[in-house]
């Protein structure tokens, strides 16, 4: 019997039907105000036959999507040591700044000298991430990181193609993200996988062997997704830089090297950002997320337009930009995640940002020490700000990774992120944040050991796993199979 | 999945190295996967099948598999038209699961009969893959 | 500070653990030659006080705020947002959750999504709708995508010039690095695309229509997609307005294969643009081509329903270079916020607004011609308009705008020939006093 504390509880969860399985017909859960103009009427043949919505009352949807919340589980209820993913508390202020009325209220395409609070929040936080990165062009119009990754290879490409110079592939470590190659193919670039050396990181001689006149550059996420610092990667830049390429950073694991390192002089070229990462905007079940491009002076010219610039005092929408690649996003980006970008960065100042990326790595080095003899290490390595498993042990016991990410549900945690990286079979990749205190981390540490002799001792109590949650688990082939998208 | 004793090989099929399988002798030849391939796909929830009359070189890819998480190129095992495929395969993905042998993928007007002589004896690929 | 709870006893013993004697030896796989020297140049941290303070500042800055009527649509539209969805979409179980990849506890998100995606089929008359895209002008760019993915052997598509001006410069955008061509079809004089060139483009993949289109006029959809399939091509509609199909026939009845729009008024501020909501949908037999994530219906190993992503095969985490899109995220809480919206409206509600945002509308152009301002386009228009005034507008705009309202967008910018005309939107939050004021101002 165990007596390790586990957070996990059972609780009462409400069923909630589907909306349109409640609800009658004539019901209404919000004011249409009544017309004070005459009624007008569209021509017949335009019309349509009325749409089929369930009619509900306020109280019938507030209910629902009430009971739906209380199926969640988010950073507000506990740990979510999900790698690569940077699952940071999200401050609540920033939510109040984001929903200020005159700045949540203002439309796109009004003139410049109208909105001067908006394009100063876009001009200071353009700032602040060239100041961050080193990097000085900045672009806040990219609605995601993948969205900014496509940014950045058509920066590639516009570099390129304005020294008549036919690259049509580009490197890309075997750890890489699936964004990263799916990015470049919309460019028309053919990824050239890199093996990572031994040690799980690029290695100088790979790189000389895969870079040539025809290779556009490389794309490096750095530290990488095995949560090593690239320590070759000021060489690597060389070598490409050297056969006219260029270095694209993916800056999705920032969180670890705030205020430590500079892209710049890494001899980065292109930079995009996680704002929903890094820098605290809530994840949202899925988004809205905000992905930041910063480039180097001499690429600046390349960044989408419009930017913001600022003359004298006054802020302005800057559309001369002959060369730019063009819009990303139909206005600014996804102004209400920037906004609250800004307000933590605000909030946290120079100083605490370092300290961040410095505990964030600190919890994950402890993590590490201190589970490096239950699970097998992947690579037995100083880590930065997440730390990565294998399931070798565990396949001892004819249990799999996702049998006790699983059990960490029924314990009141959500899982670390499982199976990526692809290299590390049945990888567990664990980032804490520095948000998390001394006393949650042991804690999951006394849950993933006690897990662990669970699958020894007790196994079905992972293969049963989740029993807990909203519903055990789920038929995912059944899903593919037999699609069933819309009711 | 399983072990490798547990793998059910069938004799006088010829296999490759991408574990398909290859029957026929005579005009047309049928084509497969092996019983190790579909173990280590897992649950197939969908196939991507060619066109029939499109034609193909030894090794070029055909056609895809996908199971929940991954998706399975597969290579013709020997050039040639495709005069068929497995309709059946389109409603019920899993029946490759369930017979791997007895359920081929598509059907095939081989262009150079001798790339058959090629593939791997029942012998060999169990070799390959114990090895 | 707040946000980072270790104590420096903390930090201590944890350093022992690790065998670090400082934070700083944390560090040593970075070489120095990457190191960023002296300190971040940031301004200096503010508390909760002075953050709002300083946000106060910043709103005071906007000289046209919430309280003015501003009468522009053009992709951005002022609607009534219930109290309701600020408070429930507020939940930090909605908003500080992840991506719904363990989804026994995320059935909340799952279900909510399928939910969304089921109504975005009922309004646009669609099959199959994902779980949204950033906006809806990559929505397009994708809807683009999908149909030369689709058609295959075909390199051009063709794209209205009533669609959204910035739509179209992100579908450009989109397509440079590609061997794919995108050509212009011009409008009529009656503010409906002129599809009467499109056999002379050659092969076309697909065509994409918006309705309303960026004039607010109607598309005549049902005609046009019949001449699109005519021409062996994929019908792709767009739309900036969704309320439109309220009451408009839906793009599905009229014969859409793929359809890719803005979902911001179905309540969403609209926030300078962003974070808004790219609808898409499309028909049954192309849904293996559809970028995006899906969320479809299962059951669990008791046999109760559930809800999972699913078809992740055509994503970037499994398929890489080959996937239908580069997409990861969507736009998560957006999509939960526009089906709350949608529910709370529900579809007598929906109508009822549509056709509130018609009558207004109609009213104003009413009022505008008693003054001898010329509606441009004879077609019918949902809730925006073109106008062109006899005078020059400009002194009677800034009158307006003394007023407290923003008489409408001037188009010159974005169509050279429509110079001194102006794009007006009015909405169910526009009072017929503001209308009449507007009206009033105008010299006839």
């Amino acid at each position: 019997m165990s007596t390790t504390n586990i957070p996990g509880l059972s609780g009462i969860i409400q069923h909630e039907p589907l909306l349109w399985e409640k609800g009658k017909k004539g019901r209404r859960g919000m004011c249409v105000p009544a017309s004070d103009v005459p009624v007008a009427h569209l021509p017949a043949e335009l019309q349509g036959q009325g749409v089929n919505f369930p009619d509900l009352s306020e109280v019938d949807v507030v209910r629902h999507y009430t009971r739906l919340s209380q199926w969640n589980y988010g950073v507000d209820t506990g740990m979510y040591p999900l790698g690569s993913c940077t699952m940071k508390y999200n401050p609540k202020i920033n939510e109040k700044v984001a929903s200020t009325p005159q700045l949540a209220a203002a439309h796109p395409m009004l003139a410049d000298e109208l909105v001067q609070g908006n394009l100063q929040v876009m001009y200071e936080l353009q700032e602040y991430l060239a100041a961050i990165t080193g990097l000085p062009g900045v672009t806040v119009q990219p609605a995601a990181g993948a969205h900014g990754e496509l940014t950045g290879m058509l920066i590639f490409a516009a570099y390129h193609k304005a020294k008549n110079s036919k690259r049509n592939k580009i490197l890309i470590p075997d750890t890489a993200h699936g964004t990263n190659p799916a990015s470049a193919a919309l460019c028309g670039y053919k990824p050239v996988p890199i093996k990572s050396g031994h040690n799980g990181i690029l290695d100088i001689q790979s790189i000389a062997a895969g870079m040539d006149e025809e290779t556009a550059g490389i794309m490096v996420t750095n530290p990488n997704t095995l949560g090593l610092f690239e320590t070759n990667i000021r060489e690597i830049s060389e070598i490409v830089h050297a056969k006219g390429g260029l270095v694209y950073g993916d800056g999705a694991n920032l969180n670890a090297v705030m205020g430590i390192i500079n892209a710049r002089k890494c001899g980065v070229d292109v930079m995009h950002l996680n704002l929903h990462k890094t820098f605290s905007t809530p994840h949202g079940g899925g988004g809205p997320g905000a992905g930041p491009v910063c480039v180097t002076e001499e690429l600046s010219k390349y960044l989408p337009a419009p930017r913001v610039i600022k003359e004298g005092d006054k802020y302005r929408l800057d559309y001369g930009q002959p060369e730019s690649v063009g819009r990303v996003h139909a206005f600014h980006g996804n102004f209400s995640v920037l906004l609250r970008a800004y307000s933590y960065i605000r909030t946290m100042g120079a100083g605490n940002l370092k300290k961040a990326s410095q505990l964030a790595v600190l919890n994950a080095a402890y993590i590490k020490e201190k589970l490096k003899g239950t699970l097998p290490l992947a690579y037995n390595r100083p880590c930065m700000h997440e730390c990565v498993f294998s399931d070798a042990l565990l396949q001892e016991d004819k249990i799999s990774t996702l049998d006790l990410a699983k059990r960490l549900i029924d314990c009141g945690y959500h899982p670390p992120t499982i199976y990526f990286p692809l290299v590390v079979h049945g990888a567990i990749m664990i980032e804490p944040t520095e948000t998390e205190c001394k006393e949650d981390i042991d804690q999951f540490i006394e849950v993933v050991k006690m897990i662990v002799r669970e699958a020894k001792e007790n196994p079905e109590l992972l293969r049963q796993a989740p029993m807990r949650a909203k519903t055990r688990r789920l038929d995912e082939t059944l899903a593919a199979r037999h699609p069933c998208l819309c009711g | 999945m399983k072990e490798l004793s547990e793998v059910i090989f069938v004799e006088k099929l010829k296999y490759t190295e991408d574990h398909e399988w290859v029957t026929g002798s005579g005009a047309t030849l049928k084509v497969g996967i092996s019983d190790y391939a579909q173990d280590q796909l897992g649950d197939i929830v969908f196939v991507e099948l060619p066109e029939v009359g499109a034609t193909f070189a030894k090794g070029d890819q055909f056609g895809t598999l996908e199971s929940v998480k991954a998706v399975s190129e597969l290579y013709l095992p020997v050039g040639g038209e495709i005069v068929a495929v497995n309709d059946a395969l389109g409603d019920a993905p899993e029946l490759i699961n369930q017979d791997p042998y007895g359920n081929w993928i598509v059907e095939i007007k081989p262009s150079d009969s001798s790339e058959l002589e090629q593939l791997l004896t029942v012998d060999a690929y169990r070799q390959l893959l114990r090895g | 500070m707040r946000y980072l709870p270790h104590t420096d006893d903390e930090i201590e013993e944890m350093l022992a653990v690790v065998g670090r004697k400082s934070l700083d030896e944390l560090f040593c796989s970075v070489p120095d030659a990457c190191r960023y020297e002296g300190s971040m140049g940031l301004p200096e941290p503010m508390d909760e006080w002075q953050l709002t303070a300083h946000a106060q500042r910043l709103a005071e800055a906007m000289q046209v705020d919430h309280t003015y009527n501003v009468l522009i649509g053009a992709g951005s539209y002022h609607h009534n947002i219930p109290e309701t969805i600020r408070t429930v979409m507020g939940r930090s179980e909605f908003l500080t959750a992840y991506t719904p990849y363990q989804p026994e506890m995320a059935q909340g998100t799952l279900q909510g999504i399928y939910e969304y995606q089921t109504l975005v089929t009922r309004l646009l008359g669609m099959d199959v709708a994902n779980a949204s895209i950033y906006d809806g002008a990559s929505a397009l760019a994708e809807g683009l995508l999908m149909g030369l993915r689709v058609a295959k052997k075909k390199a051009k598509v063709a794209v209205s010039a009533a669609v959204h001006p910035h739509y179209r410069e992100v579908a450009r955008t989109y397509l440079e690095p590609t061997c794919y061509e995108m050509v212009e079809l011009p409008v009529g004089p009656d503010g409906r695309t002129d599809l009467s060139g499109l056999a002379a483009i050659g092969d076309v993949a697909a065509v994409a229509i918006q309705s309303p289109n960026f004039f607010g006029v109607i598309e005549d959809l049902e005609t046009l997609g019949k001449d699109i399939h005519a021409a062996g091509a994929l019908f792709v509609t767009s739309f900036t307005e969704p309320l439109a199909y309220g009451l408009l026939k839906n793009p599905g009845a009229c014969g859409a294969d793929i359809v890719c729009g803005e979902g911001q008024s179905f309540g969403l501020p609209r926030s300078f643009g962003g974070a808004a909501l790219g609808m898409f949908a499309c028909r049954d037999e192309f849904v293996r081509n559809m970028p995006g994530r899906l969320v479809g219906q299962t059951q669990d190993l008791d046999g109760k329903r559930g809800f999972v992503l699913t078809l992740s095969t055509r994503e970037q985490h499994i398929r890489r270079e080959k996937a239908t899109s580069n997409i990861c995220s969507n736009q998560g809480i957006c999509t939960l916020i526009a089906a709350m919206y949608m529910s709370s409206l529900g579809g007598s509600g929906l109508g009822e607004l549509a056709r509130l945002n018609y009558s207004k509308a109609e009213y104003f152009k009413a009022q505008l011609r008693a003054k001898g301002a010329k509606i441009v386009f004879d077609s019918p228009t949902f809730n925006e308009f073109v106008v062109e005034f006899q005078e020059d507008f400009r002194p009677t705009y800034e009158r307006l705008l003394a007023k407290k309202i923003v008489a409408g967008l001037e188009l010159g910018k974005y169509y050279p020939e429509h110079k001194g005309r102006y794009l007006f939107c009015v909405t169910e939050t526009a009072a017929k006093e503001v209308i009449d004021a507007v009206a009033g101002e105008v010299k006839p």
